[in-house]
């Protein structure tokens, strides 16, 4: 047996919290940029005391096309979020195709990018500290792509299972924040990498 | 009072009484702990050490009167304030007050302050502090598990037993050691001659000592190394003007041929002693452990974990696990007859 | 604000098959479940955790001594290490918080209920994944089994060539699988404490506990990636051949301690503010006044939480550093003192003019006080770069941080057991034991602690197997190690109080300790629901304005 006191709730003012799931994804944004903060420092430091093999300027080629892609691919879920709030399900589901399209081109471009790298210009994870700090550090942003990959296939599948209604669109909002979070840390890399790095 | 109350009281008491007793015998055996073994912060013979034991008087005294007074407040709060009857209204709720909150910040901001400035002045007097040209240049390296110590314009390698001179406030004479290490971090510190400083591999380090007492001071590692850490211990041997003289002389020499000790000589070159050792003057000139060549002029062997005799030079070569299990020297598994040739020959390496 | 209360009768279930009532255990997303099992896991590690630490004393009390060989020690010091902090006190603390939060901001349960399980069985899997490493981490002769390169594993000691084998391996990946789980607490307390407060409660209006854990989430989300990149480093070194911290390739063993110091102290941090949480939760009751200045405690615990990222390497005074860099780093950490100083004098000032009932509780806070005070007072000499110079390293260090951690972090943690086990339970605990528990471990860790101070003073250094005789350092070693008796004796009075009361003790009711906040609202222990009806709040202390509706608190907030 248990009681217990109750309140009566009077007229009040609307109680407006924020949404959980934003801040859940702002705070796992917050852990994420952590961690890469640590492995962009690590390179930084590491700029230019490898003790042999390729240097940056000698193997890097600014991946311009890549960028473009993995870019745009922020600009493209973000129409289709705002498509699916206008509830515009055949135009949400082109642009979050689209999405996943220059994701999938960036990864490409990325593995053809490492392919000469290392069967080219013999660099690899253990040749000398450059090679080390850009594997990790691209290859850390890369898995975080796969990731988002999956993620919107998975909001893919669903969408073609006709799943997928306007009133999601919060949800599939909140997912894009880890896409625009995943093209923000590639416009530091790109810098620190290929730009300033080099 | 009732007793139950009463023994809510005593019981505290007691257990301040008894901290308080404590502390007291503890600062007493502190201070009263004074041999020449035994390695105080407090007991300082170097300025460096001394310095730091200056700024760790301010600091303790500052941090003293903080504890008297907060700890006070503590027992007044818990002694005044006290329930005494199970009955009676809640006292006055009361939720701040903006003036105590002003007054306990900007006393704790003007503590730190002081503390801060006094800090950072000890900081810059150790850390900056220039090389005299009478000072003795010592680079040592960190090994696990031992110390290699080279005097570069001496032209002298020794091990694990430092020699410097003192230094004369009129005439002074430091020694100022480069740190290196040759495999993972390590860390420098004999207490009553200066604060630690690491050794850390691809990274040059830098300390300074300037012994005002002449005498044996100890010390041993003091950042986990691997498994022999413990046993990583130091001695440094404040010498005067002449006996370092000598020693550099001793030093400097390299090895005596002896005939008598010959076979003993033949067994090191030949067995595996000369891919760590260096024998100065002979065919070994191995680098991964300590430089042979005036082995007795140490007072001890293994870096500290044993006295310098026969027996222990013995069991040292046969079964090292029994005196520093884990340490990287090697049981060589020699014979009766051999081990006591080498033996014999090392103990003429003085 | 108009109250009623409704007698709710208890459906009677009858007793549920065995298997029924585990299974219901395992597959929870209960956030009272899941708290109590991150409560029971943890004191299962306590007492492990202990037992590696009655081993290294033994081993102590005499020089030379042969009770376990060194390879066997310096196991014994890591895991004693890495099992406390990360096995223990943030389970423990994390797991206080998964039950209390909800209950005190009066939501139903945390804001991902699915995630709150997952990050429990995370974190519980991490820790059984590292105490595998006993069976399993045999490499080549003299690797060990279980890690041996002491709970910040420096490299390059952790390096291939001198770690030789998988056991730190099982360091680096357990930590990694838990460390995921702790983001996943910290994320969960973020948006619990943001998202689900009830109507009416402002940040302005929460309990301490709940600002507390807001800035512990947010610490935890900042402060464990950094040891995760540095492990996944580490990892890429071991098994790819990367050279993060390859001294022979150019890499820096002094970045790994910038790395692991930038979690390690917010680590420490994340271990006190909770503490801290709890004894803003017990004094004010046992003190029968509201918190004395609750927005300067905001503040001061936000101050703590942004300057502790700035301090980490005080860690490393000893490394090399400029006369700048020690410069700067004895700056911070003197700063940091003072809003920490201001939170002592703030729980002083709650007790002051208060009817203080010495409880177990209280009397647990109180030892936190007097305890914490001298932790920090060390900690600031410590903090003070020449200092330190002298000190670290060595058992002067060894003794503050077990004063900030045993002292301080596990007394309140002892309060905040003995303050909601009613709750929890819905009896009460023997305070005749309780009050045995306390003098006991008082005495035992007195003893030990205090004692401790000496030998680092005196020149013993830490992670040593044994020290040579002559130094001085015979005695003192001696006596810390009877210290240990005593706390064994007490830990065994606690278990056995708190198992003893779960069968016989006496139903504790809504409220036994006449407090203020929502959890004392609902029943003991509560439904699964928490709440019939979500509450409205008008102040900080709900319960005090329906006790006393004449003198409510949101007349004078």
């Amino acid at each position: 047996m248990s009681s217990a006191a109750i309140t009566r709730p009077s007229i009040e003012p609307e109680w407006v919290l924020p949404s959980r799931g934003r801040v859940g994804m702002f705070s796992l944004i917050a852990a994420e940029a952590a961690i890469f903060t640590i492995f962009v420092v690590a390179y930084i430091f590491y700029t230019g005391k490898s003790l042999s093999g390729p240097m940056p300027k000698d193997v890097l080629k600014l991946p311009i096309f890549n960028t473009v892609c993995l870019l745009s691919s922020s600009l493209t879920i973000h129409l289709a979020v705002r498509a699916l709030r206008n509830a515009k399900v055949a135009v949400f589901r082109l642009w979050w195709f689209a999405t996943i399209a220059l994701g999938a081109i960036f990864l490409f471009g990325t593995g053809r990018e490492w392919h000469h790298l290392i069967f080219d210009e013999g660099l690899t994870i253990n040749t000398n500290l450059f090679g080390t700090t850009y594997y990790s550090l691209v290859g850390l942003h890369a898995f975080h792509v796969i990731v988002g990959l999956i993620a919107l296939s998975i909001a893919m599948i669903f969408t073609f299972l006709g799943k997928v209604k306007p009133e999601h669109s919060e949800r599939l909002d909140v997912l894009s924040l880890y896409w625009h979070f995943v093209d923000a840390v590639w416009v530091v890399v790109f810098t620190v990498v290929y730009v300033v790095g080099r | 009072m009732d007793k139950r109350e009463r023994g809510r009281i005593v019981g505290p008491i007691a257990g301040v009484l008894i901290l308080l007793a404590e502390v007291l015998q503890g600062a007493s055996l502190c201070s009263a702990a004074s041999g020449p073994s035994i390695p105080s912060i407090f007991k300082p013979e170097s300025t460096p050490a001394d310095s730091i034991y200056r700024l760790s008087l301010l600091v303790l005294v500052i941090t003293g009167l903080i504890f008297v007074i907060v700890f006070g407040l503590l027992a007044y709060v818990v002694a005044k304030f006290r329930r005494r009857s199970s009955d009676g209204p809640e006292p006055p709720q009361v939720y701040g007050s903006n003036q105590i909150e002003i007054a306990w910040t900007v006393i704790p901001v003007l503590i730190v302050l002081v503390l801060f400035m006094a800090t950072a002045r000890v900081i810059h007097t150790i850390q900056d502090a220039r090389k005299p040209d009478g000072a003795i240049e010592v680079t040592a390296i960190g090994h696990q598990f031992w110390w290699e110590f080279r005097y570069p314009a001496l032209g002298v390698v020794t091990a694990n037993e430092l020699h410097v001179p003192v230094s004369d406030s009129s005439h002074r004479t430091p020694t100022f050691l480069k740190l290196l290490s040759a495999d993972t971090d390590h860390s420098f510190w004999v207490p009553r001659l200066a604060g630690k400083t690491d050794l850390i591999p691809n990274r040059i380090n830098k300390m300074w000592i300037d012994p005002h007492e002449v005498g044996v001071y100890v010390g041993q590692c003091a950042q986990y190394c691997g498994t022999q850490h413990a046993k990583m211990l130091l001695r440094v041997y404040v010498d005067s003007p002449e006996q370092f003289e000598q020693w550099v002389q001793a030093e400097k020499k390299p090895a005596q041929l002896i005939d008598a000790v010959n076979e003993g000589q033949r067994i090191f070159e030949t067995t595996a002693c000369i891919n760590c050792h260096t024998i100065s003057g002979t065919v070994a000139d191995g680098r991964f452990g300590p430089d042979l060549t005036h082995l007795m002029s140490r007072d001890t062997i293994a870096s500290g974990a044993a006295p310098n005799t026969p027996e222990n030079l013995k069991t040292w070569i046969q079964e090292p696990d029994t005196i520093k299990p884990g340490s990287l020297m090697p049981a060589m598994k020699l014979n009766d007859h051999d081990l006591g040739a080498l033996t014999a020959y090392l103990e003429t390496l003085r | 604000m108009a109250t009623e209360t409704i007698v709710l009768t208890g459906v009677d279930r009858g007793a549920r098959p065995i298997g029924e009532r585990l299974h219901d255990w395992v597959v929870t997303v209960d956030h009272k479940k899941l708290g109590i099992l991150y409560i029971l896991y943890a004191l299962l590690f306590l007492i492990i955790g202990g037992i590696e630490a009655t081993i290294i004393r033994i081993q102590l009390i005499v020089p030379h001594n042969h009770f376990v060989s060194p390879q066997v020690f310096n196991r014994m010091f890591t895991m004693h290490g890495t099992t406390m902090i990360f096995f223990v006190v943030m389970p423990m603390l994390f797991g206080f918080g998964t039950f209390l939060i909800p209950l005190m901001i009066g939501a139903r349960d945390m804001a991902f209920p699915r995630l709150n399980a997952a990050s429990f069985w995370l974190t519980a899997f991490g820790g059984i994944l590292l105490y595998f490493s006993f069976i399993g981490g045999n490499g080549l002769y003299g690797a060990g089994n279980a890690p041996d390169v002491g709970w910040f594993a420096y490299a390059p000691l952790t390096s291939r060539a001198f770690s030789v084998g998988h056991s730190t391996d099982f360091w680096t990946l357990g930590l990694l699988v838990s460390g995921f789980g702790s983001i996943g607490t910290g994320v969960n307390f973020i948006a619990t404490i943001l998202c689900m407060r009830c109507p009416g409660m402002t940040l302005g209006k929460m309990p301490l506990l709940a600002w507390l854990n807001l800035v512990t989430g947010g610490m935890v989300i900042l402060a464990i990636s950094p040891l995760t990149a540095a492990q996944i480093m580490l990892s890429i070194d071991r098994y790819l051949g990367g050279h993060f911290f390859d001294t022979q390739a150019g890499g820096s063993a002094v970045l790994w301690m910038h790395f692991f110091w930038i979690f390690g102290h917010p680590e420490v941090y994340i271990l006190v503010i909770p503490a801290f949480a709890f004894a803003s939760e017990i004094i004010p009751v046992f003190s029968r006044k509201p918190i004395f200045g609750y927005p300067v405690m905001v503040a001061a615990t936000l101050c703590i939480g942004f300057i502790s990222f700035s301090v980490w390497a005080h860690h490393m005074f000893t490394v090399g550093m400029s006369s700048y860099g020690n410069t700067f780093f004895t700056m911070t950490t003197m700063i940091i003192a003072v809003p920490t100083g201001i939170k002592i004098f703030n729980w002083l000032g709650t007790m002051w003019g208060g009817k203080i009932q010495f409880t177990a509780p209280m009397l647990f806070c109180i030892g936190f006080l007097f305890q914490f005070l001298i932790a920090g007072l060390t900690g600031i000499m410590l903090g003070a770069s020449p200092f330190n110079w002298q000190l670290s390293n060595s058992y002067f260090v060894v003794a503050h941080f077990h004063y900030v951690i045993v002292g301080g972090i596990l007394f309140t943690i002892f309060g905040a057991f003995y303050y909601w086990f009613p709750k929890m339970s819905g009896r009460m605990y023997s305070e005749t034991l309780a009050k045995w528990h306390f003098w006991l471990f008082f005495i035992g860790f007195h003893l030990t602690f205090d004692f401790m101070h000496i030998p680092g003073i005196l020149g013993m250094p830490r992670r040593i197997y044994t020290y040579e005789p002559g130094r001085g350092w015979e005695m003192w070693n001696l006596i810390v190690t009877v210290g240990t008796i005593f706390q064994i004796a007490a830990i065994l009075v606690f278990v056995f109080n708190l198992l003893r009361s779960l069968v016989k003790g006496e139903p504790a009711g809504n409220d036994p300790w006449d407090a203020w906040t929502l959890e004392w609202s609902a029943s003991s222990p509560p439904p699964e629901y928490n709440f019939a009806t979500i509450p409205t709040v008008r102040s900080r202390r709900p319960l005090w304005d329906l006790k006393h509706p004449e003198d409510p608190d949101w007349k004078y907030e």
